[in-house]
C-alpha cells in the first residue's frame, strides 16, 4: 500500500522552517514524522502527516510550493539486521532506493518511509517478503 | 613618448579638416557599398554629397547595436568577405552575437591605435607584457596582442583563467607590463601577495580596460604593485581596444580622433553637448572598410575635453565612464544584456519567466547569481532532480552569456513582479 509523503521546497533562510510547520499546525495538520534533506541553498522537507491533501493544500494557499509523492511505509521488526535484509532483498531485485527515514518506533515495531525508483516492483516486493505497509487511512487513525 | 607625434599633437584645425575630408570620403562609401546605410539615408532625403565637411555629421541617422543585429551576421559589412581576414563578436542584447569584420588594413589600424595607448602606458619594445585578456572572439585578447607586438615589445599571450601560471611566468619571466580587466589586476595581486611574490616581480605598468573602474581601484592598483595603471577603452563594433587611452596625467582618455570621430550627445535631445558636459558617447569610424559605422551610439556616459593635454597630446579626450544609457552590465569583462538571460530561460520550460540577476565583487572577482522560480508542475521531492535542474540552467546560461552564472531556485513567487518595467537586476558593485 502507498503512502502519500507532503514534500516542501524551502530555501535555507531564517525563519522559513517555522513558517511552514505554522501553516500546518494552524491548519490541525498532526506530523507523525518528518526528514530535512538539505542543501547550502535550499531544503526538502518531507513530511508524513495525518492528512497530507489538507496539509498541501493549506501551505499552496501560503504560498509554499509543496508537492505530494508516493512513498512505502513499511513495518519491520524492530531487531539487528531485519532492515539490511530487507534492503538485500530489494536490491537483488533491481529497485532502487532514493531515500528513507525512520517513522515512529514501538516497543517491538519500527516504521521506515522508503521512497523507490518503482513504487509498484517495491510493493511486490515487501508482499513477498510478508512486510506490512501504511496507507493514509492507517496514518489518519494514529 | 609619443607614437604617432604627426597625428596625436596635430592642431585642431589640421584634425578638423582631416576628419572633414576622412568623413566625406566615408559617407560616400557606405552609400555605395552598404545597403542598409544608403536605405538609411534616402529615407531622411541625403545623398553622399550633402555632407561637406565634419560639422555636417549630425545630419546623418545614427547607429545602434540593434542594427547590427537585425543585419546579422555580414549584412552591414563594405566589402566581399575575400577582404575580411578576421571576424570578432560580442553580446548581443538577445541570442544573436554583434558580429564585426575587419580588412587587413582595418587590422593594421586597430594595431597602430593600440600601438598609440601602450606608449601612452609608457609601454616600449624593451618591455615583456603579459596578455591576460581572453584570446577569441572577444577583442580584448588578440586586440592588445597585435598592438603590443606592432611596438617590438614581448608579448606573452596568457589569455585568461590561470593566475596561478600569470603569477609564476610574471616572476620568471619578469615580466614589466600587463594588459587585463582592472578587478582581475586586483585579483592578481592578492594571488601576488598570498605567495609573497610582490617584491618579487618587475612590473611596472598595467594597461586596464574592458569594464568600468573607479578613481579608488586605479590608486588601490598602483600602490599595491607599486606600478602605473592606465585605462584603455574600446569597443568591438567600433574597434576593440584602443579607441582610447589615458596617459600619465590622467585627465581623460586621448581618443583616436583621426580614426574615431566622437561625439558626446544629449540624452534627450540627441545633440551634442558642450565640452565638460555629460552625454552619450557616439562614434564613427572614420578610416574602417570591413565594417564601418556611422554614429554609432555606445550607450556610455562620459563628457568630452578638446583641450590640449599636459603629455603634448591635442587629441580630445573622454572622461571616466558616468554609466550607461541601457541596462547593459560588464561581469568579467564580458558584456552582460539581461534580455540574453530572458532569451534563454525561455528555453527551459521547468523555470517560470521571472528572474533576478545579483551582481556583486567577491575578493576583486564579479560574480553573477541568477534567481529563477520552478514551474509548479516541476516540484520534486528529490534533491538530485533539483540540482540536475540547476546544472541545466547553469549550462544555458553559460551558453548564452559566455560566463559561468550561480544559479539559485528560489522558492515560488518570491521574485518581485513589478508593474511596467520589471527590475531584473541587482548590481552590488559600485563602478561608476
Amino acid at each position: 500500500m502507498f503512502a502519500k509523503q507532503l514534500t516542501v521546497f524551502i530555501e535555507n533562510r531564517a525563519g522559513r522552517l517555522s513558517e511552514v510547520l505554522s501553516v500546518l499546525k494552524e491548519s490541525g495538520v498532526n506530523i507523525l514524522s518528518l526528514s530535512l534533506a538539505d542543501t547550502t541553498e535550499f531544503g526538502l522537507l518531507r513530511l508524513i502527516v495525518d492528512d497530507a491533501a489538507k496539509g498541501k493544500e493549506r501551505l499552496t494557499e501560503k504560498g509554499f510550493s509543496s508537492l505530494l509523492s508516493d512513498v512505502s511505509i513499511i513495518q519491520i521488526t524492530h531487531k539487528v539486521g531485519s532492515l539490511q535484509e530487507l534492503l538485500k532483498a530489494i536490491d537483488a531485485n533491481g529497485v532502487n532506493i532514493e531515500y528513507m527515514y525512520g517513522l515512529s518506533i514501538e516497543s517491538e515495531q519500527a516504521y521506515v518511509v522508503l521512497k523507490a525508483s518503482d513504487i509498484n516492483k517495491l510493493m511486490e516486493i515487501l508482499e513477498a517478503n510478508n512486510i506490512r505497509t501504511l496507507s493514509n487511512q492507517d496514518l489518519s487513525e494514529i | 613618448m609619443i607614437w604617432n607625434e604627426t597625428k596625436e599633437c596635430m592642431s585642431r584645425d589640421q584634425m578638423t579638416a582631416l576628419q572633414s575630408a576622412r568623413l566625406v570620403k566615408l559617407v560616400d562609401y557606405m552609400y555605395h557599398n552598404v545597403e542598409f546605410y544608403r536605405k538609411k539615408m534616402q529615407a531622411v532625403g541625403l545623398m553622399p554629397n550633402d555632407i561637406k565637411s565634419i560639422e555636417d555629421i549630425t545630419k546623418l541617422p545614427f547607429t545602434t547595436k540593434d542594427d547590427l543585429r537585425d543585419n546579422y551576421p555580414f549584412g552591414l559589412f563594405a566589402v566581399p568577405n575575400s577582404q575580411i581576414v578576421r571576424v570578432h563578436a560580442s553580446s548581443g542584447t538577445t541570442g544573436k552575437a554583434t558580429v564585426v569584420g575587419y580588412t587587413r588594413r582595418d587590422l593594421d589600424i586597430w594595431s597602430e591605435c593600440v600601438a598609440r595607448c601602450m606608449t601612452m602606458a609608457g609601454i616600449t619594445k624593451d618591455d615583456i607584457i603579459q596578455i591576460a585578456y581572453g584570446y577569441g572572439l572577444f577583442t580584448g585578447g588578440l586586440g592588445a596582442h597585435d598592438g603590443a607586438q606592432k611596438i617590438g615589445a614581448t608579448v606573452v599571450p596568457m589569455s585568461t583563467g590561470n593566475s596561478q601560471k600569470l603569477t609564476t611566468m610574471m616572476v620568471d619571466f619578469g615580466a614589466t607590463a600587463i594588459a587585463c580587466t582592472p578587478s582581475y589586476l586586483l585579483h592578481i595581486s592578492e594571488v601576488l601577495a598570498k605567495e609573497n611574490l610582490l617584491d618579487k616581480i618587475k612590473l611596472k605598468a598595467a594597461i586596464c580596460g574592458a569594464e568600468p573602474w573607479t578613481e579608488k581601484m586605479h590608486k588601490e592598483i598602483e600602490s599595491r604593485l607599486n606600478i602605473k595603471a592606465f585605462d584603455i577603452y574600446g569597443l568591438s563594433e567600433i574597434m576593440g581596444p584602443g579607441v582610447a587611452c589615458d596617459c600619465e596625467f590622467h585627465k581623460g582618455l586621448h581618443v583616436c580622433e583621426d580614426h574615431f570621430y566622437p561625439e558626446v550627445l544629449d540624452t534627450a535631445t540627441m545633440t551634442p553637448v558642450a565640452d565638460g558636459e555629460t552625454g552619450e558617447l557616439a562614434f564613427t569610424t572614420l578610416t574602417k572598410e570591413g565594417i564601418p559605422l556611422i554614429r554609432y551610439r555606445t550607450k556610455d556616459l562620459t563628457s568630452i575635453d578638446h583641450s590640449t593635454c599636459d603629455c603634448g597630446r591635442t587629441s580630445a579626450r573622454i572622461s571616466r565612464f558616468k554609466g550607461r544609457v541601457d541596462d547593459m552590465l560588464i561581469i568579467r569583462g564580458v558584456n552582460v544584456f539581461p534580455s540574453q538571460v530572458e532569451a534563454a530561460l525561455v528555453n527551459v520550460e521547468e523555470v517560470t519567466p521571472h528572474y533576478m540577476m545579483i551582481v556583486d565583487r567577491v575578493n576583486n572577482l564579479d560574480t553573477l547569481e541568477i534567481q529563477v522560480e520552478v514551474d509548479q508542475k516541476y516540484y520534486t521531492d528529490e534533491i538530485r532532480v533539483i540540482e540536475g535542474l540547476t546544472k541545466k540552467i547553469g549550462h544555458v546560461i553559460q551558453q548564452a552569456l559566455g560566463i559561468n552564472a550561480k544559479i539559485k531556485i528560489v522558492e515560488p513567487l518570491s521574485l518581485v513582479r513589478s508593474q511596467g518595467k520589471a527590475v531584473h537586476v541587482i548590481d552590488n558593485r559600485k563602478l561608476y
